[in-house]
């Protein structure tokens, strides 16, 4: 299977709220909150970690998950946040101004 | 407010986190408006660098949207910088101005740095108006040209109208402006007293009959019949509420460092020079008296008809000399939408002397029979 790179967008605003994220899109500014789990995918979303990586060395670890199904979970969340702008998807690393770390 | 952000705002309050800030960059304006709160002279503003810090603070303090505002903004040349900060940090940034100095070129750069919104003065349609209130010839089409310029741009622009006695005629046509131009009008009736106390802008401000004839307006409140209704009875559960988001989940930030509960609250509770925001924030002593007060505590109010459905801001309060007390201006809008006198009015009226007093004189000997 192909690797696949995450970003996160640029254009998102973002903050921890007690450990649940609130982005909100660039594009028309809806306002998301993303799960742990999906907090996680997010902060680790540098686009140049492969997501297989982020699954082994961020998910598995903090939540004992069996790694395949973690990171066919992890693909269609990443899949699932670029239709609304939050990530960005690519086979290839991800090499343009990604969102500085969120706080 | 969406539900989500609704829900998110509730998480902050019972955090104690400051959601929501806005942070004046200058005092200084190119624009004079007649009714403006502000003493435009520079007394020593945060440099870049106090700033950039104060926006590492506000981040790891949780603030997510961030308000810059003025003065304009446009006057501080480091503004880009600031705003590219801000957005690394990753804040909802909104911005207020006047949009005299935005062209085509700054919409775009504004655009990429990926701000969320910007709100823009238009105090009416036509330029020998709206130029008078602002004291600047040409200001009107600047500040049109601007809208353009961003909304081509796919910027969410609000214009804000505020309603003052000169402009009162005009904002059906800023509205029908505002339509246009293909964004969104807000109006304004309340005319505020400057940030030192002085109460002079408010002669500018709309009367009663005016009041009642933009509530009775359709098309700004809806069902009028529903808007202007004498409101229920405050329950207990409306006795026990907050005034409103000022130093609960949200505060503001003057040119110079003073953390305010609200703009327009200017009670001073700390300055970022000497102290941490987040200790400002959560530890200081007027803040957390602020945010003490629920409206069972209103000297007046809580007694008031309005009381459930009152706009009462709680700084104008303040400004009036009492942060427990009424804002008779919100009185002057209660009335206006309902006819029914508000507590502090009818409290008003008894404390005035009688300026004629007749007293009986008492029966004297050797009086005439
Ligand atoms: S009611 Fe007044 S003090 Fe409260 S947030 Fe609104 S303007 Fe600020
Ligand atoms: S109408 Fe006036 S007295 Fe009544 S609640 Fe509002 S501010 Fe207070």
């Amino acid at each position: 299977m192909s690797k696949l790179f995450v970003a996160r967008d640029s254009r998102v605003a973002a903050r921890s709220l007690d450990g649940e994220m609130m982005i909100m899109s660039g594009r028309d500014s809806t306002l998301f909150t993303l799960n742990r789990t999906a907090t996680l995918l997010w902060q680790a979303a540098d686009g140049v970690t492969p997501l297989d990586e982020i699954v082994e060395r961020r998910i598995c670890v903090e939540f004992e998950v069996d790694p395949s199904v973690a990171l066919q979970d992890a693909e269609s969340l990443a899949r699932e946040l670029a239709n609304h702008e939050i990530l960005q998807v690519s086979k290839e690393p991800i090499l343009q101004k990604s969102a500085g770390a969120s706080r | 407010m969406t539900g989500l952000m609704q829900e998110m705002t509730a998480k902050a309050l019972r955090l104690n986190v400051p959601l929501n800030v806005q942070l004046d960059l200058t005092y200084r304006c190119n624009e004079r408006c007649v009714h403006c709160y502000l003493d435009h002279d520079d007394h020593g503003e945060l440099t870049t660098v106090e700033i950039k810090r104060l926006l590492e603070e506000m981040a790891d303090a949780g603030v997510f949207i961030l308000t810059l505002s003025g003065g304009e903004i446009f006057m501080r040349k480091d503004l880009f910088e600031i705003l590219a900060y801000a957005r690394q940090l990753m804040f909802c940034v909104k911005l207020k101005t006047n949009g005299v100095m935005i062209r085509e070129r700054e919409a775009r750069r504004l655009k990429d740095l990926g701000v969320e919104s910007i709100q823009i003065s238009v105090y009416s349609h036509r330029p020998e108006v709206h130029d008078a209130i602002t004291l600047l010839p040409g200001s009107l089409k600047r500040s049109i040209d601007a809208v353009r310029f961003l909304a081509s741009q796919g910027f969410k622009v609000v214009i804000a109208n505020v309603l003052m006695t000169q402009n009162m005629q005009d904002y059906s046509g800023v509205r029908a402006l505002a339509a246009e131009l293909g964004v969104d009008c807000t109006l304004d009736p309340t005319v505020t007293p400057m940030m030192d106390g002085n109460r002079s802008p408010l002669r500018l401000g709309v009367d009663q009959s005016a009041l009642r004839q933009v509530f009775r307006d359709e098309a700004l409140v809806g069902d009028v019949e529903e808007f202007c209704a004498v409101p229920a009875a405050a329950d207990e559960n409306d006795m026990e509420s907050l005034p409103c988001s000022a130093g609960h989940t949200a505060c503001y930030v003057s040119p110079y460092g003073d953390v305010y509960p609200c703009v327009q609250f200017p009670l001073p509770t700390g300055n970022v020079r000497r102290q941490r925001f987040l200790d400002i924030w959560r530890h200081s002593d007027q803040m957390n008296e602020v945010r003490s007060i629920r409206l069972k505590d209103l000297t007046t109010c809580s007694h008031c008809t309005h009381v459930s459905a009152c706009t009462r801001c709680p700084g104008l309060a303040f400004m009036e000399g009492n942060m427990r007390g009424p804002s008779s201006q919100d009185c002057e809008k209660s009335f206006a939408r309902t006819g029914i006198e508000s507590a502090n009015m009818l409290a008003k009226r008894r404390a005035v002397p009688n300026l004629v007093q007749i007293r009986a004189v008492p029966a004297a000997a050797g009086a005439i029979a």
